[in-house]
């Protein structure tokens, strides 16, 4: 299938593959990063960062920094540090937390590689980077804190004040005594520890951000490449000192974030204050290797899971207890990502016993936060893998185990032992599909075959089925896990004099395709063409409020709330036309765009004719305002939960242990589907994030805390030649928690594939009797792990 | 120092540093901020324009380098109002998202089918390499350039 053109026909364009709105000024150059705005008279900056991991700052020298040419300031942390207060972090996961003064710029100690800690402000890019290379520090280094293990000791303390380097525990535990008697009684238990290597998040946009001050009027518009410009424009009132009226954040054309730009970052208070200090526009972009050290990185926690079944391999308990790694400091919701899987770790199975407890850790390194999936890919990937080695410990196949545990779908809405209702599900539906799509049986008849030839190169078949929680929101859940934001959405619709309508939106989309989306969302509604729906966002001074892009939420809650201004719109102008007709609005039909009398359709009125009046205001019911546009902030009553089954079908070479992905089935349901093009987008790209983090991508630290792969030749994004074409279905359960039945989509490739990955390496390796292997699956690592179980067998 | 090249069919000499990058001669002298710029290691692809026809990073050469050449930009691909068939591509086929890297992309692709006008889905894969995209997953994008292969209007031109 391919897209179709703007649909001109009236309404039912909810869940056809329109062609995006926004590609025109993505594919011509004409859109505007952050990157490409230029101001006259913008000064650059550039940060110097510190070497070391760890280290008393002894002194700052900026002298030959400031003499440098073109260079107008240089600021310590010291110098700027009445200019600010700390960062924030919005997530106290509990009231005992521990959670480290993190100023922009670090005073009197570094605590990781790249930890900012002077400014320059120069007259171009180059004189900037080139002064900031220039600043000299004399550090008293301290021994760095690397291993999560080594961090609990508290051999090293990073945070003296705070006396320990664990930050919080957390624990989820309904029922301890039926979990012991769980495993007590047990036929079977799995125990296994599993490494969620650390990621970069790697937007293809680097980040940037470029203020622009009003000196004498006091105000500050703010262009950023965040995911988040309402709750960035809040943070930056409280943490820069400015009242937030004199606050515009703008997130121009944004390349990409995948959780990367879900936060508040040093660059950008700094950017707003020297904008403040100096009076002229700031601009910083963020380079490529620095960002690897100086934007959140993803994952970093280890898994101990332990599953407790009976003979045929139902399972009857799971205990799970992580250490993550928060990094040196906390970010905006660092201490949460691990409470976002928490829920999920006995994944799509009816299991009757669960406890959970993650003790947080600091360490000398990048903080971490959310990165695509943010807990959830860690929960899927520990019970989907634990899954694996169940089903080999009772000797079924991985397809044979998950059907035994599914909550079947006749069980839904289903109270699950972790305290979440979830909405819908249908999991042996999505699974059957993947399977029939796969050529299950002929795929193991030809691995058997591989198998008794003693081939060089092995097949390995891996299976996931996957299950999520998001549409971030209800507030008041989000409230009880301590969040310190809402989760509502914001939209406001309104039909113009000419009859073009206009949709604002608090969502924030860089890659997503929003407004394609919800134009399509409220054309359906009203019944004209998508092209008719302009639709405005990410800019605070047009949509005054927003809880913003991230967390697979925007369609779910944002899409909901334009659904539900769209109704009530249709609502104003039906006591328009009735009025003006003078008939009952029980007696007025509405389609293609108009009001027309039951009976008598040639009264009727268009939905522009109606706008009009509404905007003239000559002649409307009586007490009614004019104009025709309606508001709503819509909170959910529930999270929504996407589910699907991948497969992953790998070769392996056992002599060199290089893994090729050969095919990728992926069978996803997300609810009614508003444009599938954008769906299967949203999954390709999910798909080869979580691919790559089984086999590629690892942000490896040193015993002293240097970054190992702090650019992209080191880092191992995966391109275009290192993957297949993927093979997508899907199934269709709508989610009874939001109007439109949508679940959401952001996330769900990225969560399904590294387990699905990660098994069928392990499958290929199983007659060599490899249990288990830490990602990413290098061809030394697998190479090893082979050679390691032959040894082991003579 | 002076340099001349020309630019999307526009003749133009400027005086630079010896050490500006073509890429920031083309963002920031000649306002074309259609190429982008991904990372400081020329790994990502993101600065793709042809130079002379061939596709280079223009983050690996100097302004300077480029004396005397001729430059096609994303900005100079479309004719008037109509996108390139590549672009259309891209379009049809969803082969963007965010839109960060398809400037390089969509260059890289031009070129790639130049070379090879109609290559299996391994060439077209191969011939990306040097293109990263953090978005898509690569499938829509190389469905797209195998469409393009096959368009009467030859995508190529
Ligand atoms: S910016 Fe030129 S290759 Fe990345
Ligand atoms: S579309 Fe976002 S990086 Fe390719």
């Amino acid at each position: 299938m391919t897209a179709v053109e703007a649909a001109p026909r009236a309404g039912g364009v909810l869940g056809t593959r329109l062609r995006r709105r926004e590609d025109p000024a993505l594919l011509t150059g004409e859109a505007r990063f952050v990157a490409d705005l230029q101001v006259p008279g913008t000064l650059h900056a550039a940060f110097a960062r510190s070497s070391v991991a760890h280290a008393r700052i002894a002194a700052v020298d900026l002298s030959v920094a400031r003499s440098m040419p073109g260079v107008v300031a240089a600021y310590s942390g010291a110098d700027l540090s009445d200019e600010w207060s700390p960062l924030p972090c919005a997530w106290p996961v509990t009231a005992d937390m521990k959670s480290p003064v993190h100023l922009p710029l670090a005073v009197g100690k570094v605590n990781y590689v790249g930890d900012a800690l002077a400014v320059v402000v120069a007259t171009s890019e180059y004189a900037a980077r080139d002064a900031a290379d220039a600043v000299v520090v004399d550090y008293e280094p301290l021994p760095a804190v690397v291993d999560l293990e080594d961090a609990l000791s508290d051999r090293v303390v990073i945070h003296e004040d705070l006396g320990t380097n664990s930050s919080y525990t957390w624990e989820l535990n309904p029922d301890q005594g039926a979990v012991d008697s769980a495993f007590a009684a047990a036929a079977h238990v799995v125990s296994a520890r599993y490494v969620q290597q650390r990621l970069i998040p790697a937007a293809m946009e680097p980040r940037g951000v470029l203020v622009v001050p009003q000196p004498f009027g006091g105000d500050y518009t703010i262009y950023s490449a965040t995911q988040i410009p309402h709750i960035l424009k809040v943070m930056l009132a409280l943490t820069a000192g400015v009242e937030e009226t004199r606050l515009r954040v703008v997130a121009p054309s944004v390349g990409g974030g995948f959780g990367s730009k879900l936060n508040v970052y040093a660059e950008e208070v700094a950017a707003l204050v020297l904008a403040r200090k100096l009076r002229a526009p700031v601009r910083w972009v963020e380079e490529r290797s620095e960002g690897a050290q100086s934007t959140i990185q993803g994952r970093g926690q280890v898994q101990h899971i332990e599953l407790a079944a009976a003979a045929d391999g139902r399972v009857t308990a799971v205990r799970v207890r992580l250490i993550a790694d928060m990094g040196a400091y906390l970010q905006l919701v660092t201490p949460g990502v691990p409470l976002l899987g928490a829920f999920l770790y006995s994944g799509v199975y009816d299991v009757p016993a669960y406890s959970f407890s993650c003790t947080a850790v600091f360490t000398n390194k990048t903080p971490t936060d959310a990165y695509r999936g943010a807990g959830r890919p860690e929960a899927t990937y520990a019970i989907e893998r634990a899954m694996d080695a169940l089903a080999a410990e009772v000797g079924v196949e991985p397809v044979e185990i998950r059907r035994r545990n599914f909550i079947p779908p006749e069980a839904f809405p289903y109270s699950s032992v972790a305290g979440l209702v979830y909405d819908s599900g249908n999991f042996v539906g999505a699974l059957d599909k993947a399977v029939g799509l796969a050529g299950y049986e002929q795929l193991r008849a030809d691995q058997a075959r591989r198998r008794e030839a003693g081939d060089r190169v092995q097949l390995g078949i891996g299976v996931s089925s996957y299950f999520e929680m998001c549409g971030l929101a209800p507030s008041r859940v989000l409230a009880s896990l301590n969040y310190s934001a809402g989760g509502w959405e914001a939209a406001t619709v309104r039909v113009l004099p000419t009859g073009k309508v206009q949709v604002v939106t608090g969502t924030a989309p860089h890659g997503q395709g929003h407004e394609t989306s919800w134009a399509m969302i409220a054309a359906d509604r009203l019944g004209i063409s998508p092209e008719d729906v302009d639709v405005l966002h990410s800019d605070t001074a047009i949509a005054p409020y927003g809880m913003d892009t991230y967390g697979s939420r925007s369609l779910a809650v944002g899409g909901t709330a334009v659904h539900l201004a769209t109704e009530r719109v249709l609502d104003k102008a039906r006591s328009i036309a009735a009025h003006q007709l003078e008939v009952a609005e029980e007696d007025l039909d509405y389609a293609a765009g108009a009001f027309s009398v039951r009976g008598t359709p040639e009264k009727a009125m268009p939905l522009a004719g109606i706008a009009f009046e509404a905007f003239t205001a000559h002649n409307l019911p009586e007490g009614m305002e004019p104009n025709l546009e309606a508001s709503t902030h819509w909170d959910p009553p529930n999270f929504t939960f996407p589910f699907g089954t991948h497969i992953a079908v790998v070769e392996v070479d056992t002599e060199t242990g290089a893994v090729r992905l050969v095919r990728y089935i992926a069978v996803d349901d997300c609810g009614n589907q508003v444009n599938p093009l954008i769906v299967e987008g949203q999954i390709h790209g999910g798909i080869v994030q979580g691919a790559a983090q089984a086999l590629w991508e690892d942000a490896a630290y040193d015993a002293d805390g240097n970054l190992l792969s702090a650019s992209l030749m080191d880092y191992l994004v995966p391109s275009a030649a290192e993957v297949p074409s993927f093979e997508t279905g899907s199934t269709v359960t709508p989610s009874p928690t939001n109007p439109l039945g949508v679940k959401g989509v952001g996330e769900a490739g990225t969560i399904g594939s590294a387990p699905a990955v990660l098994n069928a390496v392990v499958d290929a390796l199983s007659p060599f009797g490899v249990p288990d292997i830490t990602m990413p699956a290098t061809p030394e690592r697998v190479w090893r792990a082979i050679r390691e179980a032959q040894e082991a067998r003579k | 120092m002076e340099v001349s090249m020309t630019v999307n069919g526009s003749p133009r000499t400027d005086s630079v540093e010896p050490r500006l990058l073509l890429v920031h001669y083309l963002r920031e002298v000649a306002g074309l901020t259609g190429t982008n710029i991904g990372c400081d290691t020329s790994s990502c692809g993101a600065c793709t324009v042809l130079v002379d026809g061939e596709s280079v990073k223009s983050c690996t050469m100097l302004a300077l380098q480029a004396d005397g050449a001729e430059i096609t930009t994303i900005e100079g691909l479309a004719d008037g109002d109509e996108l390139h068939p590549m672009q259309e591509a891209f379009r049809e086929h969803h082969g963007l998202q965010c839109g960060y890297c398809t400037p390089g992309m969509v260059m890289a692709a031009v070129s790639l089918l130049k070379e090879i006008p109609d290559p299996t889905e391994a060439q077209v894969r191969e011939g990306l390499e040097g293109n990263l995209c953090r978005c898509t997953g690569y499938h829509n994008i190389v469905q797209a350039i195998l469409a393009a292969a096959k368009a009467p209007a030859r995508a190529a031109s």
